[in-house]
C-alpha cells in the first residue's frame, strides 16, 4: 500500500537530523500559526498563491531562493566544521554516509533551488518592466514553473526527515547512482527533485524567450534592449537548448533504476561515460545560465550608479553572445581525466580558454563605465566592486585548470572546489545580491537598509576570502574534495581558517536577515514614492513602486538605449496621456498551485514506489491541464477609470515629494 | 462611452487577440525545438549504444521492415489528413474539421496499436528493454516517440470536444494550429526513427 515507506524511514537515531527536522517543523508551525493568528490565509491565497502577476511570482521565487540559501548554507557549516575537527584520531561528528548526503544536498540545493529561483525571481521582477510589457507571454505557465520549482524544493526538504538524500554528489555520476550501488531512496529524491525543477526551468526559458522577442515596447530594437534583458535572453536560449538534455539524462537514469534498463550500468552493454557526457552537456551551459544574468545585473548597476551610459554596450552584448555559443563547446573540461585522449582534451581546453576573452571584455566594460563617472557607493555597487576584484581571481584559476595537464593534477581536489565557488559566490551570488538590493524598492515599494546591507557585504566579502583561499592552497597540497576525515595534519590549519571564514559568512547572512527585518519595520519612512529611487536609466523606473498590476498604463515608445534616461533628458518622462484605456489582465487561478501540489505527490510516490498514488497524481495533473485548456475567458478588465485613479494617485505622490520636478 | 471610441477599441481588441495567437504559435515553435533537442539526445544515445547488444538479438534479428512500413504509412497519412483538418478549419466547416480529426485520430491509433504489438512481441521473445543497452536505447527512443503520439491522440480528443462544444473560435483555432505543428513534428521525428533505427538497423 505504501510501497517501501514505513516508520523506519524516519532517522530517529540521528540527533543532528532530528534536530534539523524539529527546527524546520517548529519554524513552519510558527509561520502557519502567525498566518492563522492574523487571519491572512485568504489574503495569501487570493493575492499570492493564485497570482499570475509576474512581479509577485518573482517575489515568491526570491523567498524560495533565500529559504533554500539558509538550508544550503547550513550544510556548508556542517561540512566546514566537520573538516575543521576530523583529522588523525578524531572522527568529528558526522559519519561518512551523512557527510556524503550533506555535500550532495549542498550542491543540488545551491544550484537548482537557490541560484535558479533567485535568477528566475529577478528575471520575473525586472524583465517585463524593462521592456515596457504588461506581463509575460504565458502568465499561467509562469505560475506552473514557480510551483514546480517549489514542489521539487519541498521534495528535497522532505528527504531530510523521511528517508535519506543522495550520497552520490550533486552531479550524480553513474554507475554509482545505479540501483545496484545506491539502493536507497536518496538518489530517487535527488532524481525527481532535479527532474521536476528542470521542467520548471525549461518552461521559464520558453516563456521569457517569447516575452523578450515578441513583447518589447515599440521602438525597442534588439540593440536598444537593457543589458539585463540581453543577458536574460542569452540565458533563456541556453535554457531551452540545455535543459532537454538534462531531462533525457535523468530520465534514462530513472529507466535504469525503475525498469532495469542498461544505459549507464557497467553490465549488458551500458556506458557510464554517456551519463557524464550528457550531464555536462547540460551542466556547463548551466554555469552560464546562472552567471550571465549576474553579469546583466552588474551592467545595470554600474551604469546607474556611475551616472553614465554603459561603456561599450555593443561589445558587451557581443561578448555575451560569444559566451552563449562557446558555452556549448566546453563540457568535456569537466572530465579531462576520463580518457578522451590528448587531441580531444586539447580542443576542449582551447575552447575553455577562449571563453576568458569575452569575459575579460566585460570586466573592461564595467571598469571603463566607472572611470570618470560620478560613482555612488550604494550596496549594489559594493557587491559589484567586490565581484570585479574577486571574480578576476576565479577566472584566472579557471584558465589554469583549462590546461589539461594542469587539470590532471588539480582535478577532484579542493582547488577545483575553490575555483567554482569563486565563480558562483563572487560571480553569481554577489550579482543576485546586487540585483536584490537594486530592485527591492521597485518590487516592494520601500528600500533596503543601506548600513546593514554594507555590513553584510563586508562579512560576505572577507568571509569568502577566508573560506576559499585556503582551499586553493589545500588543492595544491593535494587534498581531494568531499573528505569526511583525513590523516594529514598539515592540512588542518588551513581548514580551520576556512571554517572561520564560514563563520564570518554566517555573520553576513545574519546581517542580511537583520537588514530585511529592519527595512520592513521602517518601511513607512523609506517608501519609494517616486518610483525612481536610484535615478535609473531603464523603463522599470518610469512606473510606480511597486508597479500596478498592469505595469504601464500607456505602452511607452522607446527612442534610445537607456530609454528612461533618454525620456528624462527630453522631458517626456512623466507625460500625462490624454486618455486612459481599459486594460485586460489575466485572472488569478489556483490551478498552477494545485498542479505543483500534485507534482509533489507524484514525485514522493515515485521515490517510495507507491505506484497507485503516482498514477492517481499523474491522471489528476493531466485532467487539471485539460480543464485549464477548456477555459477561454481567463482575463478580467481593469476599467479606464480605475487605471486613471491609480495613475493620478502615483503622480500626486510624486509631485508631493518633488520628484516630478527633479526629473523635469 | 461614445460610439467612435467603441469603434476604435474593437479593431484594437482583434489585434490584441492576433498578437496572443502569434505569441502562442511562436512559443509552441520554441517548445518543439526543445523537444527536438530531447530527441537529438535520445538519437545520440541510441547511436552510441546501437552495437552494445551484449550478445543478445540485434536489429537484423528483430526488425520487420514490412511492419515498420505499415506504421510509417499510417503516420504519414495521418499527417496528410491533419492537413485536411486545417483546410476545413480555414473554410470554417465545423463538420469537416471533426470528420478529419476523427480520421487522423484513427490513423494515429492504428500506429500506436502496431507499435505496441511490435513491443509486445519483442518482450515475449525475450528481447525486452532490460536485455541489453541496445534494446534499452531502442525501446526508449521509439517509446518516447510513441508516448508523444499518444499524448497527441489525447489532445486530439480534447480538441474534438472543444470544436464540438465551442465551435471554431479564435482560441480553438489557435489550439488546432499548435496541435497541427505537433503532429507534423512527430512525423518528421519518425522519419529519423525509421531511417536511423530501422533501416540502418537491418542493413
Amino acid at each position: 500500500m505504501l510501497g517501501r515507506l514505513s516508520l523506519s524511514a524516519i532517522p530517529f537515531d540521528n540527533p543532528i537530523i532530528m534536530g534539523a527536522v524539529g527546527g524546520a517543523l517548529l519554524l513552519a508551525a510558527v509561520i502557519l500559526a502567525l498566518i492563522t493568528w492574523y487571519g491572512k490565509w485568504g489574503y495569501l491565497w487570493r493575492e499570492w498563491l493564485t497570482s499570475l502577476d509576474h512581479k509577485r511570482i518573482g517575489i515568491m521565487y526570491i523567498v524560495l531562493a533565500l529559504v533554500m540559501l539558509l538550508r544550503g548554507f547550513s550544510d556548508a557549516i556542517l561540512m566546514r566544521s566537520q573538516q575543521a575537527v576530523a583529522y588523525g584520531g578524531s572522527h568529528g561528528f558526522l559519519p561518512p554516509g551523512h557527510f556524503d548526503q550533506i555535500f550532495s544536498a549542498h550542491g543540488t540545493i545551491m544550484i537548482i533551488f537557490m541560484a535558479m529561483p533567485f535568477m528566475a525571481g529577478l528575471m520575473n521582477i525586472a524583465v517585463p518592466t524593462q521592456i515596457g510589457a504588461r506581463d509575460v507571454a504565458f502568465p499561467f505557465m509562469n505560475a506552473i514553473s514557480l510551483w514546480l520549482t517549489v514542489a521539487a524544493a519541498m521534495l528535497v526538504m522532505v528527504s531530510l526527515g523521511v528517508g535519506e538524500f543522495s550520497k552520490a554528489g550533486w552531479s550524480g555520476y553513474a554507475p554509482l547512482t545505479e540501483l545496484k550501488y545506491s539502493p536507497g531512496t536518496g538518489v530517487d529524491y535527488w532524481l525527481w527533485a532535479f527532474q521536476i525543477a528542470g521542467f520548471g526551468s525549461l518552461m521559464t526559458g520558453i516563456n521569457f524567450l517569447v516575452t523578450i522577442l515578441k513583447m518589447r515596447a515599440p521602438g525597442m530594437r534588439l540593440m536598444r534592449m537593457p543589458t539585463f534583458v540581453w543577458t536574460i535572453l542569452c540565458t533563456n536560449v541556453l535554457m531551452v537548448f540545455a535543459f532537454p538534455v538534462l531531462t533525457v539524462v535523468l530520465a534514462l537514469l530513472a529507466l535504469d533504476r525503475y525498469l532495469g534498463m542498461h544505459f549507464f550500468t557497467n553490465t549488458l552493454g551500458g556506458n557510464p561515460m554517456m551519463y557524464t557526457n550528457l550531464f555536462w552537456i547540460w551542466g556547463h551551459p548551466e554555469v552560464y545560465i546562472v552567471i550571465l544574468p549576474a553579469f546583466g545585473v552588474f551592467s545595470e548597476v554600474v551604469a546607474t550608479f556611475s551616472g553614465k551610459r554603459l561603456f561599450g554596450y555593443r561589445s558587451l552584448i557581443y561578448a555575451t553572445i560569444a559566451i552563449t555559443v562557446l558555452s556549448f563547446a566546453v563540457w568535456l573540461h569537466h572530465f579531462f581525466t576520463m580518457g578522451a585522449g590528448a587531441d580531444v582534451n586539447a580542443a576542449f581546453g582551447i575552447a575553455t580558454m577562449l571563453i576568458a576573452v569575452p569575459t575579460g571584455v566585460k570586466i573592461f566594460n564595467w571598469l571603463f563605465t566607472m572611470y570618470r563617472g560620478r560613482v555612488r557607493f550604494t550596496t549594489p555597487m559594493y557587491w559589484t566592486i567586490g565581484f570585479l576584484t574577486t571574480f578576476a581571481i576565479g577566472g584566472m584559476t579557471g584558465v589554469l585548470m583549462a590546461v589539461p595537464p594542469a587539470d590532471f593534477v588539480l582535478h577532484n581536489s579542493l582547488f577545483l572546489v575553490a575555483h567554482f565557488h569563486n565563480m558562483l559566490i563572487a560571480g553569481t551570488l554577489f550579482g543576485f545580491f546586487a540585483g536584490y538590493a537594486y530592485w527591492f524598492p521597485k518590487a516592494t515599494g520601500f528600500s533596503l537598509d543601506e548600513a546593514w546591507g554594507k555590513r553584510a557585504f563586508w562579512c560576505w566579502f572577507i568571509g569568502f576570502y577566508l573560506a576559499f583561499m585556503p582551499l586553493y592552497v589545500l588543492g595544491f597540497m593535494g587534498m581531494p574534495r568531499r573528505m569526511e576525515h583525513y590523516a594529514n595534519p598539515a592540512w588542518h590549519p588551513w581548514l580551520v581558517v576556512a571554517a572561520i571564514g564560514t563563520a564570518v559568512i554566517l555573520l553576513g547572512i545574519i546581517f542580511q536577515i537583520v537588514q530585511l527585518a529592519v527595512s520592513i519595520r521602517r518601511r513607512h519612512a523609506t517608501r519609494d514614492l517616486s518610483g525612481d529611487p536610484w535615478q535609473g536609466r531603464t523603463l522599470e523606473w518610469a512606473i510606480s513602486s511597486p508597479p500596478p498590476a498592469y505595469n504601464f498604463a500607456i505602452t511607452p515608445v522607446v527612442e534610445d538605449f537607456d530609454a528612461f534616461q533618454d525620456m528624462k533628458e527630453k522631458g517626456t518622462a512623466y507625460a500625462r496621456p490624454e486618455r486612459y484605456h481599459d486594460i485586460p489582465m489575466p485572472t488569478n487561478t489556483g490551478k498552477a498551485f494545485v498542479i505543483g501540489g500534485l507534482v509533489f505527490v507524484f514525485g514522493f510516490a515515485m521515490v517510495w514506489y507507491i505506484w497507485w498514488a503516482a498514477l492517481l497524481a499523474a491522471v489528476a495533473i493531466l485532467s487539471t491541464v485539460i480543464a485549464r485548456s477548456m477555459q477561454d475567458e481567463v482575463e478580467y478588465v481593469i476599467p479606464a477609470a480605475e487605471v486613471e485613479r491609480i495613475e493620478q494617485a502615483h503622480l500626486r505622490q510624486q509631485s508631493a515629494m518633488g520628484a516630478g520636478a527633479d526629473h523635469g | 462611452m461614445a460610439s467612435p471610441a467603441v469603434a476604435a477599441v474593437v479593431p484594437a481588441e482583434e489585434a490584441r487577440q492576433a498578437d496572443a495567437v502569434g505569441r502562442r504559435a511562436f512559443g509552441f515553435w520554441i517548445y518543439l525545438m526543445t523537444d527536438l533537442v530531447l530527441f537529438a539526445a535520445l538519437f545520440a544515445t541510441f547511436a552510441v549504444l546501437s552495437h552494445s547488444d551484449a550478445g543478445g538479438p540485434d536489429g537484423k534479428a528483430l526488425f520487420n521492415l514490412r511492419h515498420v512500413f505499415a506504421e510509417t504509412m499510417l503516420l504519414l497519412f495521418s499527417s496528410a489528413s491533419y492537413g485536411l483538418v486545417m483546410l476545413a478549419m480555414r473554410r470554417g466547416h465545423r463538420g469537416a474539421v471533426l470528420g478529419w480529426l476523427a480520421v487522423t485520430f484513427l490513423l494515429g491509433l492504428g500506429f500506436i496499436a502496431l507499435e505496441l504489438h511490435e513491443f509486445h512481441a519483442m518482450i515475449l521473445a525475450g528481447a525486452g528493454p532490460s536485455r541489453s543497452a541496445f534494446l534499452s536505447a531502442f525501446f526508449t527512443l521509439v517509446g518516447t516517440h510513441g508516448t508523444h503520439v499518444s499524448f497527441g491522440l489525447i489532445w486530439m480528443l480534447v480538441m474534438m470536444a472543444q470544436v464540438g462544444t465551442k465551435g471554431l473560435t479564435t482560441p480553438v483555432r489557435a489550439r488546432l494550429l499548435c496541435l497541427s505543428m505537433f503532429w507534423h513534428f512527430l512525423d518528421i521525428v519518425w522519419i529519423g526513427v525509421f531511417t536511423i533505427v530501422y533501416l540502418m538497423g537491418v542493413v
